[in-house]
């Protein structure tokens, strides 16, 4: 129980944040520039690869790809643009290069096509990467991480094994100084008195209702309740009993208060990431259109690492976090276990403790954070989507983009 | 060795398998104790009601009600799609029972 806690090296970016991988990341800004984008980092070790599919730009979209290529995990930064498109590689670039990464650009119209254009990216690649072998190692602990979670191909597992499993994980990163976020406000459909009783203070309570009845109002309007046919198929029935399931990934820490998309903790705790889209007069994009949309929410709030509950078994990953899949249905851990890190039925059939379990998972994601490949890394799954969306910021002046 | 259903409160009036029944007795685990006999093939992740429910009564689940039953279930009664509704959500209600595919997106 009372073993020291684990420390391992990461690396140092000039924000003072820390990194548990040094990766060079590939944006492209419009569909077009996708495949070039792809060619690029094919074949390259530690590159991943990002991107935009839409011509029109949209502020929400910016500002996430702004706060993946600032990533702790993100060394170094290639932008690839076609040349027509509103959003601008060469913006992406200096912005990331203020952050004390090096960065480039280019436009595939400039560089002569798509055999000039992948040439030219690789020759930069080698740059970038011969650059970033001198980050500054330091050691890390649990208090340098944040962990996201959310959770995917629910079953009736999920809220009694698999959840629960990440609550006990959560709790023990949260009592060694670390930043858990989970999300999916429309998986708390019905728990708005729950929500409230568990807030730090005041201000996280006055957050949080608020957070709730945007949620519950979106899916009203949208007549369209985050619930999937394999929820049903897998033995969930509503809405409220899928959030109940939903929610047991929190632990029992207090919740410190709602940030948004590309927005990091304000402090050490339990944080609740609101991705639902705000009021506007075009109410871009349904709030959690799939999984991967959800875990690159995460990431841009600097989850070094995400865990990723999937009762009935999800076979996605994703770039520059590390993506841990736990499972608390064992007959799926058996049959994916090509695809499954760790799984958590074991405390319903006996086999292990709740605490045990937290113990374990965090031996888990020590071992990752050190360098140990979590699975879809090994498989190679680097899943992305970025999307249009609309969400308020207080600097931000509103406009069609916005 | 009988399938299982864990019951998570004792205020809950549902347990959830974890292993696949058919018709014969389900050993409770968790917060349930005892034995139901259930008469029909419920897989696992599903669930079961522990005691009569009426219609209209409140399931709960977690300790917190997850919805309304829409026909009174007895003991040992699969709780799903046909006869528990969520108090918020009305497009659940038109998925398949046994697949939960959606009914009503037009195809053609």
């Amino acid at each position: 129980m009372n073993k020291p806690l684990p420390t391992w090296s990461g690396y140092l970016r000039a924000d003072g944040r820390k990194g548990i991988r040094n990766l060079v990341l590939v944006i492209y800004t419009v569909e077009c520039a996708q495949f070039v984008a792809h060619a690029i980092a094919q074949g390259e070790t530690d590159v991943h690869v990002i991107g935009f599919p839409g011509c029109y730009d949209n502020q929400y979209a910016v500002r996430l790809m702004l706060a993946l290529a600032r990533h702790p995990n993100v060394g170094a930064v290639l932008s690839v643009g076609l040349g027509c498109e509103y959003t601008q590689p060469g913006k992406i670039a200096e912005v990331v290069r203020k952050s004390g990464r090096p960065a480039e650009s280019f436009f595939i119209q400039d560089a002569g096509g798509t055999s000039k254009s992948i040439a030219r990216g690789k020759e930069i690649l080698a740059r970038l990467r011969k650059e970033i072998s001198e980050v500054k190692r330091v050691p890390m602990t649990l208090a340098d991480l944040t962990v996201g979670c959310e959770c995917g191909g629910s079953d009736g597992t999920s809220g009694l094994a698999g959840n629960p499993v990440v609550g006990a994980f959560f709790d023990r990163l949260v009592d060694a100084g670390g930043r858990a976020v989970f999300e999916e406000t429309v998986e708390m459909i019905g728990l708005r008195n729950i929500l409230s009783s568990r807030a730090a203070n005041e201000q996280a309570r006055q957050e949080l209702t608020a957070a709730y009845d945007k949620a519950e109002g979106y899916c009203k309007a949208v007549r369209q309740f985050s619930a999937s046919p394999g929820n049903f198929a897998g033995g969930l029935t509503t809405i409220e009993e899928k959030s109940m399931g939903a929610f047991a990934k929190s632990g029992t820490r207090p919740i410190q208060g709602v940030i948004k998309v590309a927005e990091a903790p304000r402090g050490p705790g339990l944080w609740i990431l609101d991705s639902v889209p705000d009021a506007h007069f075009m109410q871009f994009g349904y709030t959690n259109p799939n999984d991967s949309e959800g875990i690159m929410d995460l990431i841009s709030c600097g989850a070094q690492i995400v865990l990723f509950v999937t009762g009935r078994g999800s076979v996605i990953g994703s770039p520059i976090a590390p993506l841990i899949k736990i499972t608390g249905n064992t007959q799926t851990y058996q049959r994916m276990i090509e695809d499954m890190d760790f799984n958590a039925g074991r405390v319903l059939t006996g086999e292990q403790t709740l605490a045990e379990a937290g113990d374990e998972l965090l031996g888990l994601v020590s071992r990752i954070a050190a360098g140990e490949s979590a699975k879809p890394e090994l498989l190679g799954h680097r899943e992305y989507f970025v999307m249009y969306k609309h969400q308020d910021t207080p600097s931000l002046s509103a406009g069609c983009r916005a | 060795m009988n399938p299982r259903a864990f019951q998570i409160q004792p205020q809950d009036n549902v347990a959830t398998l974890i292993d696949d029944a058919s018709p014969g007795a389900v050993e409770l685990a968790g917060a349930g104790r005892g034995e139901l006999m259930v008469t029909e093939k419920i897989p696992h992740g599903h669930k079961l009601a522990v005691r009569d429910i009426a219609a209209n009564e409140a399931v709960i689940k977690f300790g917190v009600r997850i919805g309304h039953a829409t026909q009174a279930i007895p003991r040992g009664g699969w709780v799903h799609l046909h006869n528990l509704a969520s108090d918020l959500d009305e497009r659940s209600g038109t998925l398949d029972l046994h697949s939960g595919a959606p009914t009503d997106t037009v195809y053609e």
